[in-house]
């Protein structure tokens, strides 16, 4: 990358792999198990965290010698939720059906652990543009995951890709239904969600044995 | 130089190829294993892992058999071939050959896919590992083909085989560590999965979703169907049968979970082998029937009344939910599988009473769900560690309390 310095590029790069939010850290399951049943709004959340975290971090890192250490927790909180209320509003005037299928869980942006544990952890000790970075590499691991998941619990649950019938109609019988496949309802279920996440950390920990803990 | 010796020195020969552990596993499946220690004094258990599971296997057997025959008799007792065998276990409406081929020819597919699929993943994953075969799928493999409706397609039960094996124990460590019963995590999976096969009223008789198929697109046929017991009685309908036939067995249900009879003749065997822990089987029984008594007690005091949705159930006499469903051969085959159980003595009656106890309450509240025993020894073997240690904490401080009032 010429645009960015080894350092900085380090930023995004980490928490794609092997410093993953949700793989790694294991922060921020309560959402990726809610919201990948289906892909798009997978998709929804990940552009929603990304927008809240990258411009969070900024602002954290604006504000990070005039807060008092005292109520930094609350002025993150109002930052958060100033930030979440902003993509509650656009999803509700231009994705009204998809905030709806969201629901609650774009107000509990404020409470991803991951949001908090970055401005903590980066944004109060970094200068803005380092702090963009940071916030940005760390949703899009967040992200990755988040639609991996989806990804295969939408195609394996309801048979469709954002919606798109990809394996055929079940109930026409065509496609691969012709054959006696049948969609797996299991996977629509929060379980399912984990035992996905768990099966990308077994795969990540065999391929890179430094990150196998004692 | 024989078959035996010319095998091992095969082994010796190829100790540190990658696919040994594959081979050896064949080797101890038909041999003992020829290493033995020699140093120091031992005592000589004739119990190894392996003849612990062949003897669970031998219990299963007779269970198996019977479902073979129960399998045809309810598809010709459907059709209208044979008359009901009502009442006597030996009668000869049941005990036919063309019941038995019926079922055979069904069930010998499930059980080959679930041994064939569940051998193939632990040589797998003995071979990834380097270490030697382990024997904790011959039970398994076993027990899945007896807990799954007769109709169930195979690829649906292969793929909850690969589920149950990889994600219910090899992530655990393999044998001897998983935390769920791994049969039981492949029924729970294909019952989340795919619901349409596992309940409802068409697939408990072999060839009745075939039939409801063929007539759709236009045979002329008669439907067949069979409803179990537990999902007419969730229904608030009658069951319709006797309770004799509920213990002989001569009802639609999972593979080899009918008879009472000869789950009950199982588990006396697995007693007297002293392999299958009594005081689970009884305390199990003992749950079922303390809540089973206290749903009647709610029903007769009329605190329910008939237009409930739970009156059905709550309704049975309390001794009948031991004979239905697949409560009997849950207690006996699953419930007291070592690994998962409890191990204290004290611990194992709570445990099974809890077994018990939270089947019948599944059973009754959650309609959705008839089978509350899978999901109820499911949860008691997450809680079975807890139970134990608290139990041997409990027997801590006995004797703690024991040794100061001595030293004082």
């Amino acid at each position: 990358m010429g645009l960015l310095s080894k350092k900085d590029a380090a930023l995004i790069k980490d928490p794609l792999a092997d410093n993953n939010p949700i793989t790694i850290q294991v922060l921020g399951i309560c959402s990726a198990l809610a919201i990948t049943a289906e892909l798009e709004a997978a998709i929804v959340m990940s552009v929603s965290v990304l927008f809240v975290l990258g411009i969070g971090n900024v602002v954290i890192s604006l504000m990070r010698n005039i807060i008092p250490s005292k109520i930094r927790i609350i002025v993150q909180l109002i930052v958060v939720a100033a930030l979440v209320i902003i993509v509650d509003q656009v999803l509700k005037a231009f994705a009204y059906e998809l905030s709806k299928t969201l629901s609650v869980f774009v107000g509990l942006i404020i409470t991803n652990c991951i949001i908090m544990g970055r401005f903590e952890a980066f944004a109060l000790g970094n200068g803005p543009w380092r702090s963009f970075l940071d916030g940005i590499g760390n949703s899009l691991g967040y992200g990755v995951i988040l639609i991996i998941v989806a990804f295969f619990r939408e195609l394996l649950g309801a048979g469709t890709l954002l919606g798109i019938k990809v394996l055929g109609d079940p109930i026409e019988k065509t496609g691969v239904y012709k054959y006696g496949y049948e969609n797996n309802g299991f996977m629509l279920l929060a379980p399912m969600a984990l035992i996905v996440v768990g099966i990308i950390i077994w795969v990540q920990r065999t391929r890179n044995k430094a990150l196998i803990e004692d | 130089m024989g078959l035996k010796e010319s095998l091992h020195n095969f082994k010796e020969k190829n100790k540190d190829k990658k696919w040994l552990p594959a081979f050896s596993a064949i080797h101890t499946f038909l041999y003992l294993p020829n290493e033995t220690t020699h140093n120091g004094t031992h005592i000589k258990a004739a119990d190894d892992l392996k003849r612990t599971m062949n003897t669970v296997i031998m219990a299963m057997v007779p269970c198996l058999i019977f479902g073979m025959f129960n399998a045809g008799y309810q598809h010709n007792l459907q059709v209208g071939d044979v008359q009901a065998a009502a009442g006597s276990f030996f009668s000869s409406e049941f005990w036919t050959m063309a019941n038995f081929m019926i079922g055979f020819w069904k069930i010998l597919p499930l059980v080959i896919v679930s041994y064939g699929v569940g051998l193939g993943i632990e040589f797998i994953f003995a071979i990834i590992k380097g270490h030697e075969v382990e024997e904790g799928y011959l039970v398994t493999g076993m027990l899945v083909p007896l807990i799954v409706p007769v109709d169930i397609p195979l690829w649906m039960l292969a793929v909850a085989v690969i589920f149950g094996v990889v994600i219910g124990k090899e992530v655990f460590g393999g044998t001897g560590m998983n935390i769920l019963n791994p049969a039981l995590t492949i029924r729970a999976f294909l019952f989340f999965a795919y619901p349409t096969w596992m309940s409802g009223d068409k697939v408990w008789v072999e060839g009745a979703v075939e039939r409801t198929n063929e007539i759709v697109a236009g045979a002329n046929l008669d439907a067949i169907s069979g409803e179990t017991i537990l999902g007419s009685l969730a229904q608030g309908k009658e069951a319709g049968y006797e309770v004799m036939d509920m213990f002989l067995g001569f009802i639609p249900g999972s593979v080899g979970e009918t008879s009472t009879l000869l789950i009950l003749l199982g588990g006396l065997f697995l007693i007297f082998a002293k392999i299958g822990s009594w005081r689970i089987m009884l305390s199990s029984a003992l749950g079922a029937i303390v809540m089973g008594l206290i749903f009647n007690q709610v029903v007769d005091s009329g605190w329910i009344t008939e237009s409930s949705k739970f009156y059905g159930l709550m309704s049975t006499t309390w001794w009948h939910h031991l004979l239905i469903g697949g409560f009997a051969f849950g207690t006996v085959f699953m419930a007291t599988d070592p690994v998962t159980a409890s191990q204290t003595n004290k611990g194992k009656w709570i445990y099974g009473f809890l077994v018990g106890f939270i089947s019948i309450l599944i059973r009754v509240f959650n309609p959705a769900y008839p089978e509350g025993v899978m999901l109820a020894i499911l949860l008691m073997n997450v809680f079975a560690p807890t139970i134990d240690h608290y139990v041997v904490q409990g027997n801590v401080k006995q004797r703690m309390k024991r040794l100061k009032a001595k030293t004082a």
